[in-house]
């Protein structure tokens, strides 16, 4: 089981890094979107303080949702796909396995990027180290949620619309308690333990249902 | 006597079933909405609640509260009806979700407008970020996002499993706007909504409410069933039951003829 799901993840690894620019694409849009509010919204520092935590985590929610397309399209269109659906293994395996590829290639290069992004809106080290942790724990429910959506879409004209329709309302309590961590961090007496725990329970939640539901999304659009 | 379970889950035994269903309810329904309508307006106190009671506004009540209940219940019933379809891969299975949706989204859409409505006058706006306002907003979205799916899909197998397999996955968020609104504990919640308690509530109030969803659901059942004999006839229209029941239709008179002429046009159109 184990040598399977290395397998998968190894490849999915190589693929994507000798296509380098396509995880590059998803970390810059990440930055822009970010770097774009205090250009908006204007620079106060107090206001970007107040602001920082949703808009790091709002991009965070665009970015890893714009690059689910192609966590199966590849394998779609050349029939790697198929190949996988009728591999003896369990199908849930395989899937989990190309979405914890798939985070490792959207998801942590955002968790490293975020307290470059925290410093632009001036938050503090504490902040920034609780967004970091948030961030760390968050996007991969992300990643799991969207495979759902990204197996449900496949190959449907406007299928990126769609997705961001049928996803975003499931992200919403990510969002919520991610973002509620990180600006609950800023005032002394508060405690950010409860946060973590929920996004904590969100992610073994995911861990052991999305795959499944992937699994069985993706036989549905492919038979 | 032997009682066959599975005789309504053919099209063809449930379509003329449904046919007789749909006055009786629609008429019951429109029964139960009128008394509670009037309940709620002449037989209920002027002030609702004790010490800050709100005045004749809160009688939006009737209609905002059994619109919230439904709009909660017709997901369940939707997802219910999701797993009967995926599980026994029967067709009216998915028939029935698509025939729910369109009411339960409506209803969801009602909720939300009249709460704006009520919100108003009682908080001073329309539109607050109250964890009940927001969840309900996201049982609107996932409503949406059923529709939306089944619709993007033209292979109707297809389309039925990918919706009802979302449907499902859904419901993971019902348990949050559940108790969103019926919090544990008020203390840990910062929320505009009072705990809802039915037991302390007036008794002529509480009686149109109750009253006033029963109205809605049998509402729901006459709405969905409507919806589910145009489904089926679409979805079986090619099957000889259809073709004989339309071809009569189209002799008995210049009045019934354009059902016939509609299904042929449509024909047309999926062929072409």
């Amino acid at each position: 089981m184990l040598s399977v799901f290395l397998c998968v993840l190894n490849r999915d690894l190589t693929l994507a890094l000798r296509r380098r620019t396509d995880v590059l694409t998803t970390l810059l849009f990440f930055v822009i979107v970010v770097s774009l509010f205090p250009l908006g919204v204007g620079s106060e520092r107090e206001l970007l303080r107040l602001l920082g935590p949703g808009v790091v985590w709002v991009a965070a929610l665009l970015a890893s949702m714009l690059a689910l397309e192609r966590l199966f399209a590849a394998d779609y269109d050349d029939g790697t796909l198929e190949q996988l659906l009728l591999a003896g293994q369990p199908l849930s395996l395989l899937v989990l396995a190309k979405i914890v590829a798939h985070w490792l290639l959207t998801g942590l290069p955002l968790v490293i990027i975020a307290p470059l992004m925290a410093m632009q809106y001036a938050l503090e080290a504490t902040a920034i180290w609780v967004m970091m942790a948030a961030l760390a724990l968050g996007t991969p429910v992300l990643s799991l949620l969207g495979a759902i959506g990204a197996a449900l879409t496949l190959g449907l004209r406007g299928g990126g619309i769609l997705l961001s329709l049928l996803i975003l309302p499931l992200y919403i309590p990510v969002l919520v308690y991610g973002a509620g961590a990180v600006s609950v961090s800023v005032i002394e007496i508060a405690d950010t333990q409860p946060y973590f725990a929920l996004l904590g329970a969100f992610l073994l939640g995911g861990l052991v249902l999305a795959p499944p539901a992937a699994a069985a999304a993706l036989r549905i659009s492919m038979e | 006597m032997k009682i066959n379970w599975f005789k309504y889950a053919a099209p063809t035994a449930f379509y003329p079933l449904a046919g007789r269903l749909v006055p009786v309810l629609a008429v019951a329904a429109a029964a139960l909405v009128l008394f509670a309508l009037y309940w709620g307006f002449f037989e209920t106190p002027e002030r609702l609640g004790g010490t800050n009671p709100q005045k004749e506004y809160y009688r939006i009540i009737f209609i905002h509260v059994p619109a919230a209940w439904m709009s909660m219940w017709l997901y369940l019933v939707l997802a219910a009806w999701s797993a009967v379809g995926l599980v026994f891969n029967t067709r009216l299975s998915f028939m029935m979700t698509n025939a729910v949706a369109p009411t339960g989204a409506i209803f969801t859409f009602l909720a939300l407008w009249t709460g704006a409505f009520w919100g108003r006058p009682s908080w001073g706006t329309y539109w607050d970020w109250d964890p009940r306002l927001t969840s309900e907003l996201i049982l609107f979205f996932l409503y949406i996002g059923f529709m939306a799916l089944h619709s993007a899909i033209d292979d109707s197998r297809r389309a039925d499993r990918a919706a009802a397999l979302l449907a499902i996955v859904g419901l993971v968020m019902l348990p949050i706007i559940y108790w969103s609104i019926n919090c544990p504990d008020p203390n840990n919640c910062a929320a505009l909504h009072q705990r809802s308690s039915l037991t302390d509530i007036e008794s002529n109030i509480l009686t149109a409410m109750l009253v006033m969803t029963l109205g809605f659901w049998l509402y729901s059942f006459a709405a969905a069933f409507a919806r589910l004999r145009n489904i089926i006839l679409l979805r079986e229209q090619d099957s000889a039951w259809v073709r004989t029941m339309v071809d009569a239709a189209g002799a008995g008179g210049p009045a019934n003829a354009g059902g016939g002429d509609a299904l042929d046009a449509n024909r047309r159109g999926v062929s072409a």
